[in-house]
């Protein structure tokens, strides 16, 4: 074992901060479910909101990459 | 660790975003040219080659390459018109540009031994200033004084716009970091995680479940590297429409 505490907690914050990634699953999970769900109650309007699926996961999944973006922060820049 | 590490188990999933220069030294200045100025000219390259031989002979039955370009092209005019109306059509050329370099860019780097040049926040932070300085410009051009109505949401109750407006306002600065990080970092996540599972296959019993493992998140890549590209372009889109349709929407 080597290195300091700073280092240590250096790694267990970076670790901790990829468990925001988990809400952005959640979230894209959420979005994609609600959409298929409409889509087979609704097939023929589907093809329509397929930008809008695609806007809202990108905003739902982009909160989930500012997490892996401070674990990214922590293990090389701190 | 320490004692597998001298077996050979070893990984470092983060070396091939190292930005090399081609041509000997160390040293990086403004003109030297790396392994990411190699990489977007071949990009560019490619991009001028497949529009230019692909409308060259322009056929009534399109050849193979001619079809690509057409598809491509019809693709994000469709999308531009659709999500930005029709005042947003004159800033097509635009739009297209960014989407066949973000595609082409991230479909090269899945080459085995490329390097991918929209990994690095760098690349994509210049790209998503553009689209953001550029939106902000041109909505108080179309819009004057009026622009700043967008974060005054007339919709809501007074009582509550005032915070309604600082929100807009701070969503409206995120939205470059957001636009930037998301690109890179989609792109590096995927390709490290190709070499993390890679790694594991220097154990002998391993392997077979590796190759699978990489065939498969290889094919998400692939996945990956086009829905980014659509993303980005869709999102400028977005933030286009807010500029030429103005406040009153």
């Amino acid at each position: 074992m080597e290195g300091d505490i700073a280092e240590m907690g250096k790694f267990i914050g970076a670790g901790l901060a990829t468990m925001g990634l988990g809400g952005a699953g959640i979230g894209v999970g959420h979005i994609a479910g609600n959409f298929l769900a409409g889509a087979l109650r609704n097939p023929s309007a589907a093809p329509g909101q397929m930008a809008n699926l695609f806007v809202g996961i990108a905003f739902a999944e982009a909160l989930g990459i500012f997490s892996f973006l401070i674990a990214l922060l922590l293990m090389f820049a701190v | 660790m320490a004692e597998e590490g001298a077996s050979g188990f070893q990984i470092h999933p983060m070396d091939q975003f190292i930005v090399k220069p081609l041509f000997g030294g160390d040293h990086i200045a403004w003109y030297t040219v790396t392994n990411v100025t190699l990489w977007m000219g071949i990009a560019v390259v490619a991009i001028a080659a497949l529009l230019m031989l692909g409308t060259r002979r322009r056929a009534i039955v399109p050849s193979r390459s001619q079809s690509v370009a057409e598809l491509l092209y019809g693709f994000i005019h469709n999308m531009v018109e659709e999500v930005t109306g029709h005042d947003g059509v004159k800033y097509f050329p635009y739009v297209m540009t960014l989407f066949l370099f973000i595609l082409f860019s991230n479909l090269l780097g899945l080459l085995p031994m490329s390097f991918t040049t929209t990994s690095h926040v760098a690349v994509t932070v210049v790209l998503a200033m553009m689209v953001f300085l550029g939106v902000t410009i041109l909505g108080f051009v179309k819009n004057g004084i009026g622009f700043l109505g967008m974060f005054w949401v007339t919709s809501a109750p007074l009582a509550i716009r005032p915070i309604l407006a600082v929100i807009e306002v701070i969503s409206y600065f995120v939205r470059p970091v957001s636009h930037s990080i998301r690109l890179a970092g989609n792109l590096m996540a995927g390709h490290a995680v190709i070499k993390v599972i890679a790694g594991f296959a220097t154990l002998a019993v391993a392997s077979p479940v590796v190759i699978g493992a990489v065939t498969a998140i290889y094919a998400l890549e692939l996945l990956v590297a086009c829905v980014q590209a659509y993303v980005f372009t869709i999102l400028t889109c977005v933030y286009l429409r807010d500029a030429v349709g103005g406040a009153h929407h």
